[in-house]
């Protein structure tokens, strides 16, 4: 079907009523309550930014006090909270934020469409990004920061080693903002997937958009791994319950597979954004298009699974069976493979093109010359001898910044040249730009090339004095004065950022003459980005202006977006989406509030900031209430229906990118479980006390929810459904009181998890079937589909957890 | 170029066969990767050529992303798992046996002594030369790491777990240890020594036990 495109109207009108619709109002009001993809976007990146200045200037006093051997001036616990935060805000508040900013800026744009899938998620993604930050920097000002390293192993920050508080800030600070990289990972995906302009087909979006569906697909199954380990770590601080306790059934070892599970991927999660950003701005560069464009997708697709198979090879040194050395030393050698496909396609892109030496390039340039240099590297430490002896050295505190820094600092920072006109409407002024890249560029390599040398020469990473080796003091001394001129160079870019924005001239349209989707708006980019959505690739800024294309401006007075099929991109029915609201800022307050109440150890009051947070969950639902089934003409002659009574809406897309996040999660409990009964000394347990009755209560809730799932198939069935939910959800609750106590053993300690991980998802059940329940009959099928998939899956968990501790209580 | 190697933490300064075979790997290694470095910033480079030979996509994406980086790896891989089979299974019967038991933040070694009784040592290791030794590892409370670069590769101290290292030391000497895992405030001065004696004239410090070495003291173990 080919869509034709409306007749022109004149652009301001049109531009007037839109605005009307998708903008905010103004002031702090607005600022509370705005859910733009492109505001929240620019936010996000903005407060990375800044992570990224806290970050740099404690990378600074690590460099300063590293620069002597005697040490300057820090103290060693006061260093040891330094680096940790230093680490532990430039991964998980800089790197992770800015790419999800720069995706939500841009993937609408690309994709030609007006918002993301879920727009007060996004706001709710940043609240709490905003919010578990700053628990982390008021902690890191008390001197109560995490000292533990970046990666909090086991048992160095359990509650035997670390009394105070600064684990849990670490903990829960970093799962609050995982909640949020979660967040935007479903609503990412759902986007990719569903919100394309019309007739856009998988195969034929921008690399971007393959880069960041790779990249949240990653996040959905990588994050979950972390967030459990961080769940049952806080819980064995909080209330003993012995995981990775070594004396009772638990291991440390554990902690570091769950943490490498998330850890490694996580560095992919960090390199395919910048990648995308890569394969954007090379071509255009270099005034040509990418080469190797399926080439690069198979990469792509090779590198989300690969990366998945990885995660030993930061464990080389635990003591791992040969066969298994191997394996993983061969995996994370032959990873390489899909990055090469990628630099190789990138350089004959610029073969076949004609490449100019402008910012973005000198960039990209730099990008090159770094990540060979750390990819190399990174080969040489997936070999197992050799990392005997560079693991946990300056060796790899050399690697990981020249890919961090390769990968992902230069690319963004090329990205930001690039897009800025995007933003603000305006071009760069010239000089400052230039000067800041060659400091950095010197400077950065000045400070980390030499650490390779630091680091076979015997300097472990970690350490704030070396008084016994005289040897590493010149070597540290260069890298302190480089890592000087970076830092220098570092404020002259944000300067330049800074001049650009207040005196740049105003930009052309289109300045880079790109022709992609993203610049065929107006400068700076207006609320709704595009008049009309785009029904066939030639199109032009101006076209797109006077609603030439499907869903021409706002005549309904409410913010609508096509959603198509995910593979061919076929119109499928009119989203419409929430505007403005104060729900994602309140609920992100309560569950603040929440993390903060459980910081400083009042679980039962955290239970009722629990219960805001679920009355936030309801309110969240009403939006689309009232909205009654009707066709929409999104071109002319052709009408689609919204999203009323459609079984395949967003939201449901986004349930189903939610319970692959969930059966990561779930899958991450049953490698803890199997790992530890297999592996962790202390098995197998004392006698369980879990007898019949327990049993029968089991097989109750089992009952109760199967046929929940099997009312969820029909029309009549939310009601009962419900109250077969609150009778498992009762049955649960009288397993757990049999128990036996979870302090003894892991086992019984795990039991207690999966009995918690039931309750929550049947409770969550409950809440969905009565949701379905509230909606008009004509509208009940699309929330009665999610509430299934739902409880379907809570059905399958329970029953998975159930068998096995039958299995366990046979076995034993 | 070797001078600036040397220092007493130094993996580039080897003293142990094991040590040996890794530096050699390193070094091997290093070459490689500044040839591919070369090849990949002349390639870059030559971009900038004005009228250059332009060649097909598959030369990109088959020829040099696939063809090239998996023959590359393939043979480093090779070498890598034949090395570390090597250094894993080359003295299965290592006839001297330590126990090194780390904790927050010192090292203690238990072996058998000259008559056969347990030794217990503090913050040095005395092992023969020329021999190979077999260090069992475990923790009593954090996780660290065993490490004498001149000697051998890191191998962690877990607790509930016990490790096995394998070295030798080719030739008498006093060679310098640290733990290599952070494990809390302590952790920068968690060093050891390792002191690699003639076979033929066990010291005096290790037999005679009680009395106190420089800097390691030797003392009956608890029980
Ligand atoms: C701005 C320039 C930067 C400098 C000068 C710098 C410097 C350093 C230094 C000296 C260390 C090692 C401390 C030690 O010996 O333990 C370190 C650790 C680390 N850096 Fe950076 N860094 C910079 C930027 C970054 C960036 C952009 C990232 C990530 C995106 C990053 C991630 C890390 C991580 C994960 C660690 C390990 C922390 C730990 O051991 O727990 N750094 N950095
Ligand atoms: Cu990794
Ligand atoms: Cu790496």
């Amino acid at each position: 079907m080919t869509l034709i495109p409306h007749p022109p109207q004149r652009a301001l009108p049109l531009h007037r009523e839109m605005e009307r619709v998708w903008s905010r109002p103004p002031g702090l009001k607005g600022f509370l309550t705005s859910v733009n993809h492109s505001e929240i976007g620019l936010r996000f990146m903005a407060l990375a930014g800044i992570y990224f200045g806290i970050g740099g200037i404690l990378a600074m006093l690590i460099r300063t006090q590293l620069a002597t051997p005697q040490g300057a001036f820090l103290d060693t616990a006061l260093y040891n909270q330094i680096f940790t935060m230093h680490g532990s805000i430039m991964m998980f508040l800089f790197a992770i934020p800015m790419l999800e900013g720069l995706s939500m800026y841009l993937l609408p744009k690309m994709l030609g469409t007006r918002d993301m899938a879920f727009p007060r998620l996004s706001a709710f993604g940043w609240w709490c990004y905003l919010f578990g930050g700053l628990i982390l920097l008021v902690a890191l000002a008390a001197g109560m920061a995490p000292d533990g390293g970046w990666f909090m192993y086991t048992p160095l920050s359990s509650r035997t080693y670390t009394p105070g508080v600064n684990a849990d800030v670490w903990l829960l600070g970093v799962t609050f903002v995982e909640i949020s990289a979660i967040a935007a990972a479903v609503e990412i995906t759902v986007t990719i997937l569903r919100l394309r302009a019309p007739g856009m087909r998988l195969t034929q979006m921008p690399l971007f958009a393959w880069y960041m569906l790779g990249t949240s697909a990653m996040m959905l199954a990588g994050f979950p791994p972390l967030i459990l380990g961080s769940v049952l770590l806080e819980l064995e601080r909080a209330f003993d319950w012995p995981f990775f306790d070594v004396a009772r059934g638990g291991d440390s070892l554990l902690w570091q597979h769950l943490f490498w599970l998330f850890g490694h991927p996580e560095v992919y999660i960090i390199f395919l954004p910048a990648a995308g950003a890569i394969s954007t701005i090379l071509p255009v560069m270099c005034r040509t298009r990418i080469l190797g464009y399926e080439a690069i997708v198979a990469a792509i697709v090779g590198l989300v699974f690969l990366s998945f198979g990885l995660w030993v090879h930061h464990m080389f040194t635990v003591g791992i069976p040969q066969m298994a050395l191997a394996f993983f030393s061969a995996a994370s050698t032959l990873v390489a493979v899909p990055t090469a496909v990628q630099i190789f396609a990138w350089t004959g892109t610029m073969w076949k093109g004609t490449p100019r030496l402008s910012l973005p390039m000198l960039h990209l340039l730099a990008f090159f010359a770094t990540f060979v240099l750390g990819g190399l590297t990174g080969v040489m430490l997936a070999v197992v001898p050799f990392n005997w002896q560079a693991h946990d050295t300056a060796f790899v505190t050399a690697h990981l910044h020249y890919v961090l820094i390769g990968g992902f600092v230069f690319p963004m920072m090329a990205a930001a040249v690039y897009w800025l006109p995007l933003m603000s409407g305006r071009v760069r002024v010239r000089g400052v730009g230039e000067v800041a890249f060659a400091l950095i560029f010197i400077g950065f390599h000045g400070t980390f090339l030499i650490m390779h040398l630091t680091g076979l020469l015997g300097m472990p990473r970690r350490i704030p004095v070396y008084p016994d080796n005289p040897e590493w003091a010149l070597p540290n001394l260069i890298s302190t004065l480089f890592s000087f001129m970076m830092s220098i160079g570092f404020v002259l870019f944000a300067l330049d950022l800074l001049l650009h924005a207040l005196f740049g001239r105003r930009s052309t349209r289109d300045p880079w003459q790109a022709n992609t989707l993203e610049w065929k708006m107006a400068l700076p980019v207006p609320s709704y980005n595009i008049a009309a959505l785009p029904v066939s690739t030639d199109i032009t800024a101006v076209s797109l202006a006077r609603g030439e294309g499907a869903l021409p401006g706002a005549p309904r007075g409410r913010r609508e977006v096509l959603a198509v099929s995910s593979l061919d991109g076929k119109a499928q029915h009119v989203a419409v989406l929430p505007g403005n609201t104060l729900l994602p800022v309140v609920t992100a307050a309560m569950v603040g509030v929440f993390v903060l109440l459980m910081l400083f150890g009042a679980y039962i009051l955290a239970c009722t900031a629990m219960l805001g947070v679920l009355v936030c969950g309801w309110t969240w639902h009403r939006f689309g209430r009232d909205l009654r089934p009707a066709r929409i003409e999104i071109t002319p002659g052709q009408t689609l229906p919204d999203q009323t009574g459609v079984e395949g809406s967003l939201t449901r897309s986004g349930m189903i990118a939610l319970i692959i996040a969930d059966a990561s999660l779930f899958g991450s409990f049953l490698f803890a479980l199997g790992f530890l009964s297999v592996i962790a000394p202390g098995w197998p347990p004392p006698d369980s006390g879990l007898g019949l009755g327990a049993l029968l209560l089991g097989g109750v809730a089992l009952g109760a929810l199967a046929v929940a799932s099997g009312l969820a198939r029909w029309s009549r069935g939310p009601l009962p459904g419900a109250l077969a939910g609150v009778l498992a959800l009762v049955a649960v609750l009288g397993v757990a009181l049999l128990l036996d106590d979870p302090t003894r053993h892991a086992r019984d300690a795990l039991r207690a998890a999966a009995t918690g991980y039931a309750a929550l998802h049947i409770g969550i059940g409950v809440l969905l079937a009565l949701i379905a329940r509230t909606r008009a009959p004509a509208t009940a099928a699309a929330s009665r589909s999610i509430w299934r998939l739902w409880q379907d899956f809570t059905l399958i968990t329970v029953a998975i957890l159930t068998l096995l501790v039958v299995a366990q209580e046979v076995l034993s | 170029m070797l001078a600036g190697c040397d220092g007493a933490l130094s993996t580039l300064a080897p003293r142990g066969p094991e040590a040996e075979a890794i530096a050699t790997l390193w070094w091997i290694m290093l070459a490689g990767s500044m040839a591919i470095s070369l090849m990949m910033f002349a390639l870059l480079g030559l971009a900038f050529r004005k009228n250059r030979r332009p060649l097909s996509d598959r030369f990109w994406t088959h020829g040099m992303g696939l063809g090239f980086s998996f023959t590359i790896l393939s043979v480093l891989l090779a070498a890598a798992i034949i090395t570390g089979d090597r250094l894993i299974a080359r003295h299965q019967s290592a006839s001297v046996r330590v126990e090194a038991i780390a904790s927050q933040w010192q090292w203690r070694f238990v072996q058998p002594g000259p008559d056969g009784a347990p030794v217990e040592t503090q913050g040095r290791l005395y092992i023969p030369a020329g021999v190979p030794v077999e260090v069992f590892i475990r923790s009593e409370d954090v996780i660290h790491s065993f490490w004498v670069p001149t000697l051998a590769g890191k191998l962690d101290a877990i607790p509930g777990h016990e490790n096995r290292l394998r070295f030798e030391a080719s030739e008498p000497g006093v060679y310098q240890g640290r733990s290599a895992e952070f494990s809390g405030v302590g952790y920068a001065d968690m060093l050891f020594e390792v002191l690699a004696y003639p076979p033929d004239d066990v010291p005096a410090q290790f037999t005679n036990r009680g009395e106190s070495a420089p800097a390691a003291q030797a003392g009956e173990p608890d029980e």
